[in-house]
Order: C-alpha cells, then structure tokens, then sequence
C-alpha cells in the first residue's frame, strides 16, 4: 500500500499536532502517523488504576504559547487557571506564593520578591519573542536570518542599558546565587530553586539555571492551570482542530523508519510494512530517535552524527501516580489548599543535595517533588469521594547504577511516600493503588530517548542557534526532505507548541521561497 | 637517595633502525609521528637518484596505519571517503581523500582491500577520533596498527628485478595498486604495487620481528641493481615530480584550521575525479555539491617555471608588472633532475590556473649575501611532470 502525501509527521505529540494544523490550513495533505492508540504523546490523560485517571506525563499546563492559541484559536478548558504554589515546611509553617504576592515571609522578601517576579517577566517576555520564531542561521548573509537577528538584537536594546546588561548577566547565571542573594526565606528559596530546575539534569547550582526559570515563565508568566479532563484533553482539542483543517490522523501505527533514497526523503515505512509516500517527512520524535533509529546514520555525515550522538538528553524527572481512598492529611493545610500546587524544597541547598547522587548514577535519598491532587479540580479523574495524586519527582537518573528494576522502583517509590508524609503522616494508608514513571518507563511509553521532558537537555549549549545541534538549527535536518518539529528542537519542551509552530511556518516559508 | 624511575624512550625507532643506522653517515634525523625518520642518510642528491635510475628503499613504517573490519566496513568506507570504494575489489589499493560535513579535506592515504570486508587505511596523519566519530552507528571495528606493521618502500626502475630475485611468485602480474600476499620466511608478507615517488615501485608489509631479516634479504637481494637506502629528503623532491600532494603542504587537515577559508576541498586540489557524487551520501557531499554548482574559490596547479631558481614560498600573479594582488601562492617547489625542470604545485584563485595558462612567479633568491628578485614564466601543466611508461607497465620490464 503506498499514498502521496504533502507531508507526513512522526508523531502526534502536541508539537506535531500544532504543525500538522498549520502545514493543513496552508492547503497541505499532512499524514500523521502515532505509535500510540493515543493523539499527544507525553501529553495524554490515562487510567493508571480501575477508574483513576491522570496526566500521564505533563501535568501542569503554564507554557501554552499565546501566538500557539491565537493561530490555532484554542481555548483550552482549564479546571484551574492559576494555582497558588505551597512551600511545605516544618510544623505547618508553609509558603503561599503567588504571581506577585506571597504569604508568608518577612516585608524584605515581599518586596524582593515583587521586584524580583517584575523583572523577570520583563525577562520572560522577551525570551517570549526569541522562542516564538525559527532562530537565526548564524554566518549566513540571507535577510531573513540577518533580520531575525537584528530584531532579537533590538528587542534586547529595548530592555534599556542596565536591563539588558543585567538579562545578558543572568542568562547564564545559576538561580543557586540569585535566590540566595535575594531571598532569607528558605522555603522560598527552595521553591523558585525548584521551578528552576524542574524536568531536567540540572541542580540549583547548575549554570544557566535562571535560563531554565525563565523559560518555565516564558508561556503564561508562570501560572500554572489544570486542563479540564487533564493533558490529554488539549492533545484531543488540538487534534480535533487539525483534523477539522483537513490533516489525517492515524494512531497505533508505529513508524518502522524514515525512507531515503537517493540521498533525500521519500516517506515512511510503517512497523507493518506500509509505506506512506512524501517527499517532506517531519519528525515529532526526539532527534537522536529521528537520526540514529529512524534514518539510520548511514544517509547523514559524520561531524552531524558525532553531534547527535553526543547531545545531552538523558531525563532525571519521574512522576508517581497514586490512587487515594481519601484525602491525606498535610499539618496545616485545609483540604481546599491541596487543589494548589504543593512543592517539596525546603531549602535551594536541599534541592542541591537532592541531584548531588544523580550525577554518579543515583536517586536522591531525599527527593523534591511537585505534588497535585488534580481530582479535587476536576472530579473526573476519580470515582466518587476517592482521589488521585499526581507528582513530580526528583531526581531520578535515566541511567541509574543497576538500573531501575523493579526492586529500585519500589525502593524510591517508598522515599517518595515517606518524604512526602513528613508532612502529611497518614498518606502511606490512603495509597490502594500507586504507578511510578522512571525516566526509562518515559522513554518506554511515550520513545522519548532518555526519557527527558525537553527531548534534550536546555542548556545554553544546546539553546537558540545551537539547537539541537549546531548547523541545524532551523528545523531542517541536513538530509533533504526531513524536519524536525518536537521538543529537541528551538524553543524545547513543555506543553508549548512553540516548535510545532515555528517548524510549520519555517516549512511554509521555505516552500514560498522555492 | 630515591631510585630515579626510568625515563620512557622519548622518540621511537622503527625495527629497521639497527640497519638504517650502519648506513648513515650525516646524522640527520627528524621526528615523524613520534619516531625517528631520516631526513638523508649520505647525500639526498645521490638518494634521490637511486630512485629514478636503481632501487630505493625507504623506511615508512610511521606511516599511520588503520585495520579497518566488520559486516559494516565497506558502508562505513563508501560515507567516509568520496570516491565508490565498492569498485574497490579485495587485492586492489585506491586512493581516496576524505572531508569533513563542510566538504573539506582532512586527508589523503590509500586504504588497501586486504581480504573480503577486511581494509587497511594508511595516511600521513593520526585520524582515529574520526574514524571513531564515522564509526557511531556502523558495525565496523577500527584498530590502529602502525606500530603492528613494519613497511618498506621499494622504488626505481629496477625494483621490480629486485624483489623478482628474492623469489617471489606471481609478482610479474602485480599491476599498479594490486596487492598480494607471499610467504616470507614463515611469516606472511603483503607486497603492494604502489608508492609515493610516481615510478615504478612497491612497497613491503610485515611482522616487526621479521623486519630486519626482510631488510636484510632485500639488500642481498638487490646488490647488483643499485639498492640504496633513502631519507625523506629524495623521496620529497620525487614526490613533487609525480605531483602527488602531500598534508600541511599542498593542504591543512580540516579539523587543523582555525581561520575560515584555509582548508581545502577535494575540487580545490584536483581530485574531483575521486568525487563520485553518485554515491546518494558521503562525508561533505551535500558541500561538495553546492560548490561544484557555484564554482570553487581555489584551484591547484602544476606550473612549469622558466629559468632555474627555484620558486620556494613565492607569490603567483596574473601578469608580469601589475599592480594587482597576487592570484595565489607556490606550495611545493623543486628542480626536478630527471626532468631538466624548475617545477612547483600551487594555490591559485579560480577560476584562474586553466591547464596552458601563463601566470608570473616570484621568485627571490640570495647570491653572494645579496638578494635578487625576477618575475618568472610559468605555465600551468596537466600532467605528472615525470610518469615513466615503466610505472604502469604490467609485467614490468627487468633491467
């Protein structure tokens, strides 16, 4: 069976959907082919125990490009739009911080915090504006890439003088010095610490960590929102519209590989044996899968090769399902605060120590987490008057020394359940049913190499121009025919839809251009 | 007192040292690849022509040498170099050239088809971290045996008498870049029909341990055809006559340039008929094939000097008296003996140094403490200056 099609994706994760209803709107004939029964790769919602649902992945929504929404006219039906975020501490004595205001500390760090939020949403939003657009090939003499540049040159002048020195300053900078520096607060600290670093393999202490902070705040200032239905609920929304724009979509068919012949794409071959034609091939997948797996290193050259290979995209962010006959009981929390998001910090030195093992292969014996009761938005996701609980957890290495087994699995699972019952003591006795996501279970489910929630690593070195690698930054792989549209490419990951969109509007462009 | 540890040998000796010492008279010694290398072992003139009129022998057991294997190999060589190595059957040797992504050359060597799926690389440069960055996603293992290998070149008209008199079968049919396998003394020796002096010539691969017995047989053996040992001195001068290119002359390895635009691409040195851009990929391809669309910035030439001065590190320019800057620079200079000519391999701008065109060189050269300038004639050639019919004369004749 063969079928000419404009384009065909790999992948229907969210980034893949958002390119497959821009590539169709232009009039394209767009294939996307999804290994899983289910549209939005690391973005879905599904039962983990009998009748307990959840965000498989993904599971706060505070990065949904605005430019993403307009084009695609989304609107997202949120259960909760913008969650308070709880730093638990000793004794019931815990943080409530939110976009501008926070409960809890002392006048001197209320009034650093303001200054300290207003200026980095002047930030974010200007990293808003680099992550939207297809970044600059650097070297060329082409207008659009010397406009481009020209532009995020301006945008950066526009800060002023002492603004844009001090952006330049911090951009690679580690958020360890600056909540230090800034904040006595522990706990307050430790939460912005934890933002920081959330979802890659990186400690407060990391360089360019305030980088990775801002990009969290790049999408939605930082609000965090619970999709009604959970994360799989703005994939079905987004395939919906690409389906509506006439795209085709197709789950459970796994792509087997990318063809090539004659030195350029020509489609896919399915793990069954069909094989779609088209000559433009777009890959959601991450880019070690797309090259190494999917093509094979044979079509593309060495010194590509060599950089693929050597990129950094191994995960140390697991997520733990639990199944609740009953709300815990946190000392000083009322069941309405458990609705917000409740984060495990301390201190910036506890989040520290915690990634301190997972550089030598380990789990941390005292973990940080990220914790939501997303049931009591949204009762949905559990039968009636039981609850679900859906965290973060870090750190937990891809590679871990001996390998994530099912022993090493139940061992960090019950140090997750005792860190978190240092503050809420009867929540081992609620737990019927429990689902622990290592990075290799990631990789498993959702074949994301490394199991790392931006495809690769987002450090200033593979960031913007160099991103993935360098001399294919611009979503065009050097393979002619194939792109890549997932979280491995400019901006990175989270449920953003900026790569989708800019790898559409760079595919688009191109085409007019030729 | 502490006992002083023992200093490691700070350069190497090859296992034809013992010998190439008894011959040299001059002392005068270079380091290539961390081993001694003769520069000249009595005269290089007297060397040198012990290479166009007899047999030489040359030491070039510090050549790099790379084993190339696995289910992979002939893929992994055919992305790896530019030209088809499927063509290349087992017993044959080509020459190959290989680029960077940008479609520079990183260097030049031959890589032998040893046995079936079996291949030895040999360059004048170290590249095992990138033949290790080529092998990521290939079943091929690369070892690097140049200290595993001894090898001799043998060159000059009568080295095919030579080593004809040491016994060996089958080497009559030896054509140019074949190579067979013979048994030497229990050990098994590779005899390959190739060189790096544009003449007749072989070159011998062995077990170190049995280097010295090999030396010893072959000098026995080509007592009455004027063998002689050579340095790196005659085989350079040889090397510019048969305008072969040689590493940091004609060219920089890529991966040693810093500036943009000092690196070179196969097209810019002349080797376009190694490129086969039927092959859907190869290292640099997609490069190589914007810039044969766009036309390269540089071209290689053979130039044919008037006078005899040599034209070492000189200028080329487009015409006699002009106020223009230089077109390109000389790269390899010498006065070829056997040709009676003032010859040099250059750089020029393209697309000028066409085959026939006339350029200017010049030429500064020092007589009784003063230094003189001429502006010299120079014609681009085509050809090798010396390719003697005997180099690819199969049976060879005896002499």
């Amino acid at each position: 069976m063969t079928d000419q099609y404009d384009a065909i994706i790999v992948g229907a994760g969210h980034n893949g959907l958002v390119c497959s209803a821009l590539l169709a709107r232009a009039g394209k004939r767009v294939l996307v082919l999804e290994a899983n029964e289910q549209v939005g790769g690391a973005a879905i919602t599904r039962e983990f125990a009998d009748g307990y649902s959840v965000s498989a992945c993904a599971h706060l929504l505070y990065q949904l490009q605005p430019a993403v929404r307009k084009d695609l006219k989304l609107s997202p039906r949120l259960a909760c739009e913008d969650m308070t975020t709880i730093a638990l501490g000793e004794n019931g004595k815990h943080l409530r911080i939110e976009d501008k205001r926070i409960e809890g500390v002392n006048k001197e760090d209320a009034d650093h915090y303001r200054e300290f939020r207003k200026r980095m949403t002047r930030f974010a939003d200007l990293l808003r504006k680099f992550l939207n657009k297809p970044p600059p090939r650097l070297g060329t003499k082409e207008f659009k890439d010397l406009a481009t540049l020209a532009q995020l040159g301006l945008d950066l002048r526009m800060l002023g003088k002492d603004e844009m020195r001090a952006f330049l300053r911090l951009i690679g900078m580690n958020i360890y010095d600056e909540v230090t520096e800034r904040f006595e607060n522990p706990l307050l600290r430790g939460a912005i610490s934890l933002d920081a670093v959330l979802g890659t393999h990186l400690g407060p202490r990391s360089p360019n960590t305030i980088m990775t902070y801002l990009y969290r705040q790049a999408g939605d200032h930082g609000r965090n929102g619970i999709p009604a239905g959970g994360m799989g609920s703005v994939s079905n929304e987004l395939a919906h519209v690409a389906r509506s724009e006439g795209a085709t979509i197709r789950t459970g068919i796994p792509v087997k590989r990318i063809i090539v012949e004659n030195g350029r794409v020509t489609g896919v071959e399915t793990e069954t044996g069909d094989r779609f034609d088209s000559f433009t091939v777009i890959s959601n997948a991450d880019p070690k899968r797309t090259i190494m797996d999917l093509v094979g290193v044979k079509h593309v050259e060495t010194g590509f090769t060599r950089r693929i290979h050597n990129l950094r995209a191994k995960g140390n962010a697991a997520k733990l399902h639990l199944a609740l006959d009953g709300l815990p009981k946190f000392a000083g929390l009322s069941k309405k605060d458990l609705a917000e998001r409740i984060v495990i910090a301390p201190d910036e030195n506890y989040v520290e120590r915690a990634f301190n093992p997972a550089k030598y292969g380990e789990s941390s014996p005292a973990p940080v987490v990220e914790l939501t009761f997303p049931s009591l938005r949204d009762e949905t996701m559990a039968p009636t008057g039981k609850h679900v609980m859906s965290a973060v957890v870090q750190y937990a290495p891809y590679d871990l020394k001996g390998g994530w087994t099912d022993d090493a699995k139940a061992a960090f699972e019950k140090v997750v359940i005792d860190t978190i019952a240092r503050y809420a003591p009867d929540i081992a006795s609620r737990v019927t049913a429990s689902e622990l996501l290592t990075p290799v279970d990631i990789e498993r489910e959702f074949h994301i190499s490394g199991g790392h929630w931006h495809h690769a690593e987002l450090t200033l070195d593979q960031f913007m121009f160099v991103r993935p690698v360098s001399s294919s930054a611009q979503y065009s792989m050097p393979l002619e025919g194939l792109y890549l549209c997932g979280a491995g490419t400019h901006p990175g990951g989270g449920v953003s839809g900026a790569a989708g969109r800019n790898a559409a509007k760079t595919i688009l462009g191109r085409e007019a251009a030729a | 007192m502490s006992k002083q540890a023992p200093v490691h040998q700070g350069r190497l000796k090859t296992p034809f040292y013992s010998r190439l010492e008894k011959l040299d008279f001059v002392n005068e010694w270079h380091q290539w690849k961390g081993y001694s290398s003769a520069d000249s072992l009595y005269c290089s003139d007297t060397e040198y022509f012990a290479i166009r009129n007899a047999t030489a022998v040359f030491d070039l057991t510090p050549m790099t040498k790379y084993r190339i294997s696995g289910p992979d190999a002939l893929d992994y060589l055919n992305r790896l170099v530019t030209r088809d190595m499927a063509k290349i059957k087992p017993g044959r040797v080509a020459y190959a050239v290989w680029c960077d992504d940008q479609g520079q050359v990183i260097d030049d060597g031959t890589i032998f088809h040893l046995r079936e799926g079996e291949y030895r690389l040999c360059s004048q440069e170290r590249h095992f971290a990138w033949l290790q960055a080529a092998a990521i996603g290939f079943d091929v293992s690369i070892t690097h045996e140049t200290d595993n290998i001894a090898a001799l070149a043998v060159q000059g008209p009568t080295s095919f008498s030579t080593l004809n008199n040491m016994g060996f079968e089958g080497l009559a049919d030896l054509k140019p870049f074949g190579l067979m396998h013979v048994d030497f003394q229990g050990s098994e020796l590779m005899i390959s029909r190739t060189g790096f002096t544009g003449d007749l010539g072989y070159e011998l691969w062995i077990d170190p341990d049995k280097a010295e017995a090999l030396w010893d047989a072959l000098f026995e053996a080509g007592k009455l055809y004027g063998i002689r040992a050579i340095g790196t001195d005659a085989l350079e001068l040889s090397r510019i006559e048969a305008g072969f290119l040689a590493a940091y002359m004609e060219f920089l390895p890529a991966d040693e340039t810093v500036r943009t635009g000092r690196s070179r691409s196969p097209l810019e040195l002349g080797l376009e008929w190694l490129v086969d851009f039927k092959k859907p990929n190869f290292n640099g391809r997609r490069a190589l094939a914007e810039e044969k669309r766009k036309g390269s910035t540089w071209r290689l030439v053979k130039l044919d000097i008037e006078g005899n001065k040599t034209a070492h590190h000189s200028y080329i320019f487009g015409q006699e008296k002009t106020n223009k800057p230089a077109i390109g620079f000389i790269t390899s200079a010498a006065w070829s003996p056997v040709c009676k000519q003032n010859i040099a391999l250059g750089t020029v701008r393209a697309p000028r140094g066409m085959p026939g065109d006339t350029v200017w060189v010049e030429i500064y050269y020092q007589r009784e403490m003063h230094w003189n300038r001429h502006m010299a004639k120079a014609t681009v050639v085509d050809k090798p200056f010396w390719f003697p019919p005997r180099r690819g004369a199969t049976p060879p004749g005896p002499f």
